[in-house]
């Protein structure tokens, strides 16, 4: 019941608008199954299944909306849930924001859909789990981890007559071992739209491998360093970044997009030359939705290209008031790169460290985007070419900004997760010379 | 952790984002949610429901909880409204014991058949999960309470106050933003009720009504000459209290440099506090590096509380559970039974707590089924104590649980979850200004800012709202660009002052994030204004 096809989406949705009174008024339907399995300790302590169906009703009178969203779906409920929103819109204040709804829509298909990751059950799940323990007893460690697959569809209509549909499918897994001296910890994260592409197995051999060659760490002195970020700690440093192409903000003079005096830095070159960032929904490794939230199409858009500001996302308010394109936000993040490995930027790497992770990244000054976090789960001090021996792990401030403008070498792109958010990206290991490391922390 | 924000986005992932400016749940109506309580008879009658299927199906043990979770947000910005959201989540949870495995199952549903075949999904899970256990859950004896009820102590459910009242309070605070120069401000009233009833194989009946609510915006002005921008949040913090909280008094005002408010705050005395502090940070001079004595506000001080003494103290923490989330310990059990571990200076003594009036975890009794109380987990500078729950209890030598269990919603399985965790306040009588006059060199911080900390709970830095630079013992103007970082263990041991009981003020968060798949928690960290000396500052400033 969870989820619907394009037919039944279309069928339900157009009932509920029948119901409708109203000026306008938009349906969206959104649902989900999937299931998750935690672990500690080599061993599992919770697993869920969820399975969810929701529907929202937003009625608009003139510049006057309402929203009212329901779980039922009998005919009672369908109409009560319209009539609900028409009330709310009645009593709400006129938005002086408010945009007309937009009349049918040309999608391209959708990518995300994979049916071997749809098809996942309980016992795949405790299998790919009981993998990665296994790795993890082997090697005389303590895993913890969690795996977790979702098949969701979305489906928007309107009183114009748009209608939008997608189904996609995502299966995350992230482990964390540890030495029972608690002197080493290794930790691997993986997300991908197709299940065939996740090996626990090998991804727990890395995050073991880590936490036996992270032990023992020496410290030296913070201070300005060349280092590798590794794809998962690359992606967790740049996700702040990615969430400020906001034209609206940068306009509004508070973004490190504002330009002193009024406006934005669209245009400009921010950022080094190697720097492309763009969104692709149709991009075969990091396929994404293929509409937005209101219902505009989304379609590849180069934010950064050779470092130049070369978008910036306009909602269709903002776009209206400025008078240009609604261009809408994108819905995956994906970061151009070159063909080296990790292990060939290290043989590469005159003097610099390697970090593995990230870790509780948060925003330091959103004038520059300056950023704080740590290193954790293997970090390594690089002479010559050769990782010479784990390094305690420090804190760091620093901006992404400033760091892309500091960049030697990009290396293969891949598709990785967020560690906070569970969001997957396309970011390729980076080579990024004076980081600032600000102090030392006693964390393993 | 404050990782709410993270979740949401993380929820929209895969094509959620059908709720257009709108993520907070499912609107109703107010006044028909009030009127829609169940019977306390009627509740117990579908608990005993769960509690026999699962009993019949094996459960060693069963708990239920039947829960309706009322949000209500009024959302602003400048001189319009936003959003006005009226949510609702209802239904069942139950937790059994089989084979000596846990097994969670929950439904929406709420009708006897239902609640059974729920029981005996839990149990099915728990059957399955018994295959892979390495050691059988061990429960600490608990007994049971009977029939009872618990009700936070509000004066006025913010619930009934009428929407249109806190539309016309957030435009008049916002409007007095914008006219004392601000260029933009966000503004927000956030109500929460829990409403849960609580029973379990051991004979408790509990039926509790909790309320929450936090009033808060920033204020943001922009010199668009140089085009640097100042924000400044509220002085507020989020309380276990009715709209009361918004229902200012004289003598719950703490005068000085910017007012600071103790159970009772004025929302529009403060915005235009505000306004004027955003236009003073864009002219204060930018901090030089180095040692500095830090004074440090309630308003500011709860969050390192939280982060750096309220986390390593968590159970679940230094046993592993949290390893691949929200982190471990450097308060591991050796440190812990050596009873000599110096966390901090004599002069700290820092206890946990569920009963503090007002406070956000204050409840009768947690979401297993304990009856609420407090007890020491830094006495003197030494660590004397972790926050545990029932299945953790015997692993500290307890007979008892402490009563940290928590879930957000019927729907989560509940775990362990931290209680206020508070600073005693100083027995010698210390004002704020006795604080600041012996200080040659030092910073006054006012209000939480940037926070980040690592996954052992070390080493941490923290930004702030307002920055007051100390010089021999007198305010000398304000500062910006400060964030200051230290090792957790040094930084209490150089606690060298705490002020009376006459500034204890109380401060938290509703969102404190652990687990996986994450649940948000609500916690309180009273403090009085506290000195730390010789912390290393640094400077933000950087150019792009």
């Amino acid at each position: 019941m969870a989820l619907l096809n394009k037919d039944e989406s279309k069928a339900l949705l157009k009932k509920v608008l029948d119901y409708s009174k109203a000026d306008e008024c938009e349906a969206g339907l959104s649902g989900s199954e999937g299931g998750n399995i935690r672990y500690a300790r080599n061993s599992v302590s919770t697993a869920g299944d969820i399975s969810q169906l929701t529907l929202a009703v937003t009625s608009y009178f003139g510049k006057k909306s309402g929203t009212a969203t329901i779980n039922e779906f009998d005919d009672t409920s369908l109409e009560k849930v319209v009539r609900r929103s028409e009330e709310l819109a009645k009593l709400a204040p006129e938005n002086p924001e408010y945009m007309p709804l937009l009349e049918p829509q040309v999608y391209k298909e959708s990518k995300s859909f994979n049916a071997a990751t749809a098809a996942i059950t309980p016992d795949d799940r405790a299998d790919a789990v009981a993998k990665s323990i296994t790795v993890s007893k082997d090697a005389k460690l303590e895993a913890a981890g969690f795996i977790e697959n979702e098949t969701a569809f979305s489906a928007l209509s309107n009183s114009k007559g748009l209608f939008a549909y997608e189904m996609g499918t995502d299966v995350t897994f992230s482990v964390t071992t540890r030495n029972a001296e608690g002197t080493g910890s290794g930790y691997a994260a993986r997300g991908f739209t197709d299940v065939k592409k996740l090996d626990t197995f090998s991804a727990t051999k890395i995050a073991a491998q880590k936490a036996n060659s992270s032990a023992n760490a020496k410290a030296i002195e913070p201070g300005k360093y060349t280092v590798i970020l590794e794809p998962v700690a690359a992606t967790y440093f740049l996700e702040s970044l990615f969430r400020g192409f906001d034209a609206r903000n940068a306009d509004e003079g508070r973004s490190f997009m504002s330009k002193a005096g009024g406006g934005n830095r669209l245009g400009e070159k921010l950022m080094d030359d190697k720097v492309t960032i763009y969104s692709d929904p149709f991009n075969s490794e990091l396929p994404s939705s293929t509409w937005n939230n209101d219902g505009q199409p989304l379609d590849k858009v180069n934010w950064v290209e050779k470092g130049v500001v070369q978008n910036l996302s306009y909602s269709r308010f903002w776009a209206q008031k400025m008078n240009k394109q609604p261009l809408p936000f994108g819905s995956n993040f994906i970061m151009e790169g070159g063909n080296l490995s990790v292990d060939e930027m290290i043989k590469n790497t005159e003097r610099g460290i390697l970090v593995s992770r990230l870790w509780y990244i948060r925003m330091v000054d959103p004038q520059t985007l300056l950023l704080t976090g740590l290193t954790r789960d293997g970090t390594y001090y690089i002479e010559n070419g050769q990782i010479k021996h784990p390094i305690k792990n420090f804190r760091f401030n620093e901006s992404p900004v400033i760091a892309l403008n500091n960049i030697e070498a990009l290396g293969r792109p891949e598709r990785s997760i967020s560690v906070e958010s569970y969001r997957s990206y396309l970011i390729p290991p980076m080579k990024i010379r004076d980081f600032t490391f600000s102090s030392l922390s006693d964390a393993v | 952790m404050r990782r709410k924000d993270f979740l949401q986005l993380s929820a929209m992932g895969l094509g959620g984002l059908v709720l257009p400016d709108f993520s907070f749940g499912n609107p109703i109506d107010p006044l028909q949610a009030l009127n829609e309580r169940m019977d306390v008879a009627e509740k117990k009658q579908l608990a005993d429901i769960a509690l026999n299927a699962a009993k019949s199906k094996g459960a060693s043990y069963a708990d239920v909880r039947i829960g309706r979770y009322l949000n209500q947000f009024v959302v602003t910005r400048e001189r319009r409204v936003q959003n006005i959201a009226n949510t609702e989540s209802y239904g069942v949870g139950i937790r059994v014991i089989a084979n000596g495995a846990w097994g969670f199952a929950a439904t929406n549903k709420v009708t006897k058949e239902e609640i059974a075949k729920t029981a005996e999904k839990a149990v099915a899970v728990a059957k399955a999960n018994a295959k892979i256990l390495s050691e059988p859950v061990q429960l600490a004896p608990q007994k049971g309470y009977g029939e009872v009820s618990w009700k936070t102590p509000i004066e006025k459910n913010a619930f009934e106050v009428p929407v249109k009242e806190k539309v016309d309070l957030l435009l008049s605070v916002n409007a007095a933003a914008m006219d004392a120069g601000a260029n933009f401000i966000n503004s927000i009233i956030m109500a929460i009720n829990e409403q849960k009833y609580f029973a379990s194989t051991d004979g408790s009946y509990i039926d509790q009504d909790i309320h929450r609510m936090y009033p808060t915006f920033n204020v943001t002005r922009i010199d668009k000459t140089t085009g640097k921008f100042q924000t400044r949040q509220a002085l507020s913090s989020p309380v276990g209290m009715g709209y009361e909280y918004l229902l200012p008094t004289a003598d719950n005002k703490v005068p000085g440099i910017v007012t600071r408010y103790k159970s009772r705050y004025d929302m529009l005395e403060d915005v235009k506090a505000a306004a004027a502090n955003v236009d003073e940070k864009l002219k204060a001079k930018s901090v030089e590096p180095g040692k500095y004595d830090l004074v440090l506000d309630p308003s500011h001080l709860w969050l390192t509380i939280h982060e750096s003494v309220a986390h390593p103290t968590e159970l679940d923490r230094v046993l592993g559970y949290e390893a691949n989330y929200a982190g471990t310990s450097f308060l591991t059990l050796d440190k812990w039974k050596s009873k000599n571990f110096q966390f901090g200076s004599k002069l700290v003594n820092i206890h946990a707590d569920k009963l503090q009036p007002g406070s956000l975890g204050a409840v009768g009794y947690d979401d297993e089924g304990v009856k609420c109380g407090e007890w020491e987990l830094i006495k003197d500078g030494i660590l004397v104590n972790y926050q545990a729950i029932r299945d953790q209890a015997h692993i500290i030598g307890l007979n008892a649980s402490q009563g940290c269990c928590y879930s957000q919603s019927w729907k989560d399985v509940q775990f362990q979850r931290m209680p206020n965790v508070s600073l005693k306040p100083g027995k010698e009588k210390l004002s704020v200004d006795d604080m600041i006059k012996n200080v040659e060199k030092g910073i006054y911080i006012i209000g939480n800012g940037s926070f980040s900390i690592d996954q052992q709970r070390y080493n941490f830095q923290f930004g702030g709202q307002l920055f007051y630079e100390i010089k021999n013992g007198k305010i000398a103007g304000m500062l910006n660009d400060v964030a200051y970082q230290a090792n957790t263990q040094e930084f209490w041991n150089s606690c060298v002052a705490i002020a009376d009981k006459n500034d204890y003020r109380l401060g938290g968060a509703f969102n404190d994030g652990k687990g996986q798949p994450g649940q948000s928690n609500a916690v309180s960290h009273g403090s009085s204004t506290t000195r730390f000396n010789g912390i290393n500052v640094i400077n933000t400033a950087r150019k792009i």
